[in-house]
């Protein structure tokens, strides 16, 4: 049967000229960067070189750049690096106000998970409803401030229903109150789904961390990076031999990291092309099943989203009945987002956006990538049309 | 291979062409069960005849149900199983049984076992009411629990429930 991959918000295939790229630091120049010997130093050079490149991409500075090996960790460094610093010496005092962290309803769990942790450490923690669009409301982020406030996190695009935040117009609100406060209240945003798809430049943004992630965009597991703006006064969460300029210890991951490097490099230079070609497809696809398919409605903003993403919710049916019945078709695409479905909830973004508990039930996440030709969209669209009919049969609801 | 993801084959055999789905014209009990809010709705009609022996037993039965893969399967082959059964035997049905028939279930799915069981018994006990006869006391049990399950699930979702009303601005 022909299988078409239609989720590649979940993890992308790597591109050929990355595996490429990657393959000669597996067994040739497998060395370890801390080592002083010719071995060694190779692996350094590949690993300084890959820094530039992905610091390239988001106009940083390479020593700004600190590679780990997920998103997970990037946004898990990035919550705790900078909450951990704020709070030296008071940590273990109790009633003592360790400091106010704000986020969104809507981030990814990495994030949500963080802050909880660190609200029962005893920081307190704001988390900001957004509109039906998913977007945060830059006034009530202004209200949420206060003087204990030292991070705002906020999720550039989200990673189920694909709205893109007014990063840029946060990054200018909180600069304005930072002046005024004469405070320094640090600004992440979680680049995950993002990074290497849409310009993303961290000068304009104005943020101070920035979490990008490898397998989003062609290249390997098992690399990620935080953008770390130089000056941030921030802790590590892994002590041990000092690599990543102590700021994160471990061997380093090299094949993954030169990996990670190429994908960017890739990205840059068939961005525009690329982005012009998945809107293009994404639309013929959103507009082919909200007119063939009745009761359909599209997730998210209408025009304000990632170019590779659409999520719709069909009346009468549920999100798992469709992805199986999808993926016995040879179709594989997704309900929210690949890690809640084993969780019987709803996902929190669509109850964030003001679904009701059925609407988020009856979900669908399809994204498209570098690989989706036209042929693919137009298999999906003959169908799910099918598909939705068939479970909407045996429904008691109709 | 028997298995295709985290489902059996035989429950993927009876989610792509389920047995008996549809409603049944004046059933003789209906069976209510799930909640929309935790995703699994499942409506079960029975009409119920007698055998030549003269006992009650259930001559059609036919599902409607909202839910996941799990659901879907459990509905079809709790049908399967109860058909042309005796009220009493089909009241004996249990999850075990259901699970059986299916291969196997992931234990997250365990509940939709449970809940065809539920539909099934609650047909059987909507049966039993209509024509005002006596309900056996493990049916009333279940009935009790069931109902009791369900006020539960509105209380626990409550909040939910009221802000989606003030969202959308109508009643349930």
């Amino acid at each position: 049967m022909k299988r078409i991959y239609l989720d590649y918000a979940s993890t992308t295939p790597i591109d050929p000229r990355v595996w490429r790229a990657m393959s000669p630091y597996f067994n040739k120049k497998f060395g370890n960067t801390m080592s002083l010997h010719s071995f060694g130093q190779e692996a350094k050079l590949a690993l300084e070189e890959s820094r530039e490149r992905v610091a390239d991409l988001m106009g940083a500075r390479s020593n700004e750049i600190i590679f780990t090996s997920s998103a997970t960790e990037s946004n898990n460094l990035a919550l705790k690096g900078i909450a951990l610093r704020q709070a030296q010496g008071k940590l273990f005092k109790k009633d003592q106000n360790k400091g106010h962290i704000i986020i969104s309803q809507i981030e990814h769990p990495c994030i949500i998970e963080s802050a909880r942790w660190l609200e029962r450490q005893g920081f307190e923690v704001t988390r900001l409803k957004v509109n039906k669009y998913g977007l945060i409301n830059l006034k009530d982020l202004e209200k949420a401030i206060k003087k204990e406030t030292i991070l705002v996190s906020i999720i550039h695009a989200s990673n189920e229903i694909g709205t893109i935040q007014p990063i840029k117009e946060i990054g200018k609100l909180l600069q304005a109150i930072n002046h005024k406060l004469r405070a320094k209240i640090y600004f992440h945003t979680d680049a995950s789904q993002s990074f290497g798809k849409i310009p993303i430049d961290v000068n304009k943004m104005k943020v101070d961390l920035l979490t990008a992630s490898s397998h989003k965009m062609y290249g390997p597991k098992g690399a990620a990076c935080l953008y770390i703006k130089e000056g941030t006064n921030i802790e590590p969460i892994l002590h041990g031999g000092g690599q990543e300029e102590g700021m994160r210890s471990s061997t380093v991951n090299v094949p993954a990291i030169v990996g990670f490097a190429r994908a960017c490099e890739i990205c840059q230079k068939e961005m525009v092309k690329e982005v012009q070609r998945i809107i293009k497809l994404r639309n013929k696809l959103i507009k082919g099943v909200l007119e063939k398919i009745p009761n359909s409605y599209l997730n998210g903003h209408p025009k304000n989203r990632l170019p590779n993403n659409a999520n719709f919710w069909f009346k009468f049916v549920e999100g798992e009945s469709i992805v199986i019945q999808l993926d016995l078709s040879g179709i594989s695409a997704s309900t929210g987002s690949a890690c809640s479905s084993a969780k019987l909830e709803p996902s929190h973004v669509l109850l964030a956006i003001g679904l009701k508990h059925q609407e988020a039930h009856g979900s669908l996440r399809v994204s498209l990538g570098r690989f989706t030709k036209e042929k693919d969209i137009n298999y999906l669209l003959k169908v799910l049309p099918v598909v939705i009919k068939q479970l909407r049969k045996i429904s008691p609801f109709r | 291979m028997n298995k295709l993801g985290i489902y059996t084959k035989k429950v993927i055999k009876h989610f792509q062409k389920p047995k008996n789905y549809g409603k049944i014209k004046n059933p003789d009990g209906v069976g209510k069960v799930g909640n929309v809010i935790c995703g699994d709705v499942m409506w079960l009609y029975i009409k119920v005849g007698k055998n030549k022996k003269g006992f009650e037993v259930i001559k059609d039965i036919k599902f409607e149900t909202f839910g996941c893969v799990a659901a879907l399967a459990t509905s079809s082959v709790v049908t399967e199983l109860a058909k042309g059964k005796t009220l009493t035997e089909a009241t004996e049905i249990d999850k075990e049984k259901i699970i059986r028939s299916l291969g196997g279930l992931p234990p997250i799915k365990i509940h939709c076992s449970v809940l065809a069981v539920d539909a099934l018994s609650e047909a059987i006990h909507n049966y039993l009411m209509r024509k005002n006869r006596k309900i056996p006391e493990e049916l009333e049990k279940r009935h009790q629990r069931i109902e009791k399950e369900k006020k539960l699930i509105e209380e626990k979702y409550k909040d939910w429930i009221k802000a989606e009303e003030k969202i959308h601005g109508r009643k349930k």
